[in-house]
């Protein structure tokens, strides 16, 4: 085994998901598996070979620096599910005592 | 009017300006046959039937001024991954039920500036992630050529309903083979384009790298023709390439003689249906004895390949998925605090095949396993890569079947991921090698199901394999339409 229970769920917190237990089960025997065929990767010889980062030769891309219109407050937040005037709104993020 | 399926959109335009018939005419034609036949064939998320009946007003009121367009009055279906202004684009997930975009994708954009109408949101895997369509939350679609079976994935809606006749043509998006295997499976043609080719601008992210956007129809001319229209330079995209777009449209027709034509000795796979090899060879062989010729060519990290591609679009998916939290658009489950919140908002918005892929990439990604997986995969896409620049420097295109097995049954995969994965396997590389490749109808299994041949071309050279497709596309006449969606 790769990777367990505890190594999942830790991951899952990571990525900001909460899982059913039955979920936890399942993925990590799943994600084992998919890891196990993902070592293959370590047969080959990569020393000194830059990572491709992108498929073409593109780097830096700029534009100038100018005020341009955007969206309104409104667009922006029309899809929110709960703001306030031109807030978005969310549960409490620091706990006060 | 059933001729009407078989006309490509220059015919059909060549109608409209006639006005032998009236775009209302044309759309009502489709819309028809949509509420007809996908009661059964399910590719439709929604249909936008208000929206394609104004567009098509306004299309013939401006035909009627005497005004042009390459699509004006042209119904199109659209996969349910641009963001479209007004019109609600939900990736196919739970996450983003209701939410409707404040602005057009690049594409779309495009699309509207040549006077397209919008027929309506064609299903998909959950956020393109899948090979089948089975990951959708919304319903399965079916293959139109055997309804026990997929149409592929993801974009199985565009594939299906373009096969069966439910929309002129349709855009979709590919990031490991996404455009060319549903159009493989369901017997139409689907070109991926070169990465940076098409704008991404308003296309929801899936895998940045690897994600591009392009055509599905039912022959090349039209498959040329949307390229022609989507392909471009946009400065909403920073990775969009600024070289100039040709015309496609005028390769077509242009012969092949003294074409090269690679084939690579590694993609003789194991679990290869002998029917696919067998027609794959058959096109080979007419295209030699067209004036092509062949030569065998090496692409030894071939086996690599779905290693390489799970690491890098996991990782990446599970990045740009990181912006549905609940506090912008989408979904939200109340929590009692605000991690709380996002994770039982994520919960249930995200499906199962999702939730798998953001624990993958989060993983590769975390602290201590960066260099083994993210990294390692970086470099083992150098050697992909530059395995296409050795092989290309002995031919023009190469020519694989898109995918080892023609449309397989409904359920038959989804227990078991890596199976599902290992299906890709033509495909990807040239995803990770950010190239062209287009698929092709080429002929059909003992079971009556088609099978598609994979065209792949250098950097941009979209043109030589619209050429290449057409001369076989005129040769051989694959038959398009099921029998079953044109009469009866």
């Amino acid at each position: 085994m790769k990777i367990t229970k505890d190594v999942v769920e830790h991951v899952a917190h990571l990525g900001r998901l909460e899982l059913d237990p039955d979920e936890v089960e399942l993925y990590t025997v799943q994600v084992d598996s998919i890891l196990e065929y993902m070592d293959q990767l370590n047969l080959l010889d990569t020393e000194g070979i830059e990572p491709m980062s992108h498929p073409m030769p593109v780097v830096c891309v700029l534009r100038d620096d100018v005020a341009k219109d955007s969206f309104s407050v409104d667009a922006s937040t029309q899809n929110a599910p709960e703001k306030k005037g031109s807030f978005f709104k969310v549960p409490p993020i620091i706990e006060i005592d | 009017m059933e001729t009407l399926l078989d006309m490509n959109i220059t015919q059909l335009r060549e109608l409209l300006k006639r006005k032998e018939i009236t775009s209302v005419e044309l759309t009502g034609f489709y819309l028809d046959r949509i509420k007809r036949y996908d009661v059964e064939l399910l590719t439709y998320i929604k249909l936008t039937e208000d929206v394609a009946m104004d567009m098509a007003k306004e299309a013939d009121a401006k035909i009627a001024k005497g005004e042009d367009g390459r699509l004006l009055g042209v119904p199109l279906g659209i996969k349910d991954i641009y963001c479209t202004k007004g019109i609600e684009t939900t990736c196919a997930s739970q996450m983003l039920k209701g939410f409707i975009p404040p602005y057009d994708a690049t594409v779309i954009k495009r699309l509207k500036e040549e006077g397209f109408v919008h027929l309506g949101r064609l299903n998909m895997d959950e956020f393109a992630m899948g090979s089948s369509t089975e990951n959708s939350s919304f319903q399965v679609t079916k293959n139109p050529w055997d309804l026990e079976r997929i149409p592929g994935g993801s974009s199985g809606g565009s594939a299906s309903a373009t096969a069966a006749g439910l929309c002129v043509a349709s855009l979709g998006t590919d990031t490991g083979g996404s455009i060319r295997q549903p159009a493989s499976l369901c017997g139409t043609v689907g070109m991926k384009p070169t990465y940076g080719r098409v704008s991404r601008y308003g296309l929801i992210a899936f895998a940045s790298s690897l994600d591009q956007i392009g055509p599905i129809t039912r022959n090349v001319t039209d498959c040329a023709m949307l390229m022609s229209i989507i392909a471009g330079y946009d400065p909403m995209d920073s990775t969009s390439l600024t070289q100039p777009v040709p015309d496609y449209m005028e390769y077509l027709g242009r012969d092949i003689k003294g074409m090269k034509i690679g084939i690579p000795k590694e993609y003789l796979v194991e679990g290869m249906d002998p029917d696919v090899k067998k027609t794959v060879e058959d096109a080979i062989s007419f295209y030699v004895k067209n004036g092509a010729s062949t030569v065998e060519i090496s692409l030894p990290h071939t086996e690599y390949a779905v290693a390489t591609y799970y690491i890098i679009c996991t990782a990446e998916a599970s990045s740009n998925l990181a912006r549905y939290d609940g506090v912008k658009y989408g979904l939200r489950v109340d929590g009692k605090d605000i991690i709380d919140m996002y994770k039982k908002t994520r919960l249930k918005g995200f499906g199962k095949e999702v939730k798998r892929r953001i624990i993958l990439g989060t993983y590769v990604l975390s602290s201590g396993y960066y260099d083994a997986y993210y990294k390692k995969a970086g470099q083992v896409r150098t050697l992909i890569r530059r395995d296409f620049e050795e092989a290309f420097k002995k031919c023009d295109i190469i020519i694989t079947p898109v995918s080892p097995t023609t449309a397989f049954k409904a359920g038959e995969k989804t227990e078991d991921p890596l199976t599902m994965y290992l299906s890709d396997i033509f495909t990807i590389p040239v995803n990770l090698a950010g190239l062209p490749g287009m698929s092709l109808p080429c002929g059909f299994d003992s079971a009556g199901l088609p099978i598609g041949l994979q065209i792949i071309g250098q950097p941009l050279d979209e043109a030589r394999m619209l050429q290449a497709a057409y001369v076989f596309e005129a040769e051989n006449n694959v038959k398009k339409i099921p029998e079953r969606f044109r009469n009866g």
